[in-house]
């Protein structure tokens, strides 16, 4: 009995390895393993890289402003207001409380554009680190979707308040917003990939996204209304995801009621699509990335 | 084969390379636009520029052991980090590390500058496989090696390049690594610090960790390494007592002495 008992602690102080090593660290991952599963449980062993990394984002974003972090929450109210003041004459008769049509989505845009043009450069911008400590390079692009989950919830204080002054109505679709963050990140994410990938080989990619951004942004429904979309232009704009993201949030937010199911299962499809081809893409390419950088 | 002491003749190598050559494949005359790559694609025109920077590199290195790498630049060395970090795969050959590998980051990878050196104690810990609860049970260590209580709650662009080199060292002192890489880290801060690095170094190796250090500092070398390889020319060309592959490498520099095909042959053939 007394041999059995003490066999793993003479294990254990045997041999070089002193017995403290290997406690409170990240096990040891192996670079060379493929597969989704393996993968998967990589990101999860990084966990705290990645939580390091959004803080880092969160915190240097306004690092040396005066208003800090409150600027997250300024920013959309700001935007709404000039939003509002420059097309609210323009659409005064076809939108009803203006300023929460363009908030609710304005919020989905500011989550999109800035995760996806973040992550399109992550991976150059990471190169100093990538060439020397084993870090799975997804992790990048993601810790880029997660600071902007972050900073969507925050932007939840100046919307309730505009909200509440404008006399919105707070019903209980609002509940079904976590699936739209969900599927809105898993939409964001996958571009992410698919864009800091492509960014690699050509740096091209990064500008070429953000001007392609912009025709984007025009071609979603964000400040005009719906109605005035012309005839010959309505199948580009059903065929945008970012449009019926757009209304998984609008929806509840602006309606008070729960989005269309065209609009769900349409948007669950283009989400879960990019996100797969994003993924699929990023580790197919992601082991050449040394080379290039 | 091994040319591992006594000592650590009967343990498992913790790195092991087996004829492992890294292949860097680059698209001939710089394409760096997508409709260009695309066009040429189509057309069968795209030709690739093969650039090995490894070739049939062959290398076991056990426990304890403090191995130096010397080799003139652009032989290689750098790659063979590299590869040693898992950040590059070999093309050829497998490569197989067994523990946790911790390079000593080099100011601006895994430092940000706009975060507290407090900040950045913990994104390089997290970085090097610390978790955090365990960070902050070292992190007065960490700050008291470093010698920057003072400061540790300044920006780190506030630091001067020793202080932060300081700090980098810190962090991966108290991280434990199974094998520690150093590609010539140690030429920064002052003498008393560098002699306060080279002595918990040695620490290190003792309790079994095992470093490779990239240098051009041959006393570095003679002084404080176990083995030495003289990697020249992608290849291993020499691989021993230190002082035997120093003499080698300075009789090659100096004109006399060719890198003995010999030693590459007996080397290689090894593995």
């Amino acid at each position: 009995m007394a041999v059995i008992t003490q066999t793993p602690v003479a294990e254990a102080t045997r041999g070089t390895v002193p017995p403290t090593r290997g406690q409170g660290f990240r096990p040891p991952s192996s670079p060379y393993d493929h597969g989704l599963v393996a993968s998967l449980r990589e990101l999860w062993l990084f966990r705290e890289v990645m939580e390091e990394l959004v803080k880092r984002d969160l915190k240097v974003r306004y690092k040396r402003s005066v208003l800090g972090i409150f600027w997250t929450m300024l920013n959309p109210l700001l935007m709404m207001v000039i939003t509002s003041i420059v097309f609210s004459n323009l659409f005064r008769a076809s939108i009803t409380n203006f300023p929460i049509y363009v908030l609710s989505g304005y919020l989905v845009w500011t989550f999109f554009s800035q995760s996806t043009i973040a992550a399109s450069s992550s991976i150059l911008d990471s190169s100093g680190l990538t060439r020397k400590v084993y870090v799975p390079p997804a992790l990048f692009p993601i810790a880029c979707v997660v600071s902007a989950v972050v900073n969507l919830t925050l932007t939840i204080v100046p919307l309730a308040l505009l909200m509440l002054v404008t006399g919105g109505t707070f019903s209980l679709a609002l509940l079904i917003l976590p699936v739209s963050v969900l599927l809105l990140a898993v939409f964001s994410g996958g571009l992410g990939l698919i864009l800091a990938s492509s960014a690699v080989f050509f740096r091209d990619a990064v500008y070429t996204y953000q001007v392609l951004l912009v025709a984007w942004m025009y071609l979603t429904p964000l400040f005009y209304p719906e109605t005035i979309i012309p005839a010959q232009w309505q199948l580009v704009v059903y065929l945008n995801p970012v449009y019926h993201l757009v209304k998984l949030f609008r929806a509840p937010i602006y309606g008070g009621v729960l989005p269309d199911a065209a609009d769900f299962v349409v948007a669950t499809v283009f989400s879960c699509l990019v996100g797969a081809f994003g993924w699929w893409f990023f580790e197919a390419t992601r082991r050449r990335f040394v080379a290039y950088l | 084969m091994w040319r591992i002491s006594e000592m650590n003749a009967a343990v498992d190598p913790i790195i092991e390379l087996h004829a492992i050559g890294v292949r860097y494949r680059l698209p001939r005359g710089g394409v760096r636009s997508i409709k260009e790559y695309l066009l040429q694609a189509v057309r069968g025109q795209l030709r690739f520029d093969d650039f090995w920077a490894l070739d049939d590199v062959s290398l076991a290195v056990g426990p304890g052991e403090r191995l130096g790498v010397i080799g003139r630049n652009g032989a290689g060395k750098s790659t063979l980090l590299q590869v040693i970090a898992g950040v590059l795969t070999p093309t050829t050959g497998a490569a197989r590390v067994h523990g946790r590998v911790a390079p000593l980051l080099q100011l601006g990878a895994g430092f940000d500058p706009e975060l507290s050196g407090r900040e950045n104690v913990f994104l390089n810990g997290t970085l090097l496989g610390m978790r955090r609860a365990q960070i902050k049970a070292r992190f007065d260590a960490i700050v008291d090696f470093a010698e920057l209580e003072a400061f540790i709650d300044a920006p780190l662009r506030t630091y001067s390049t020793g202080m932060a080199a300081r700090l980098g060292f810190a962090v991966a002192a108290e991280c434990q690594p199974d094998v520690l890489l150093l590609d010539e880290v140690l030429s920064v801060g002052d003498e008393a610090f560098q002699e306060k690095c080279v002595k918990r170094l040695r620490e290190f190796t003792d309790c079994g960790t095992t470093m490779v250090i990239v240098t051009h500092s041959a006393e570095f070398v003679l002084e404080e390494c176990t083995r030495a390889v003289w990697i020249h020319d992608k290849r291993v060309a020499h691989d021993g007592e230190p002082q035997m592959v120093v003499d080698a490498y300075h009789r090659f520099l100096h004109g006399v002495g060719e890198p003995a095909a010999a030693a590459v042959s007996a080397v290689s053939g090894a593995a």
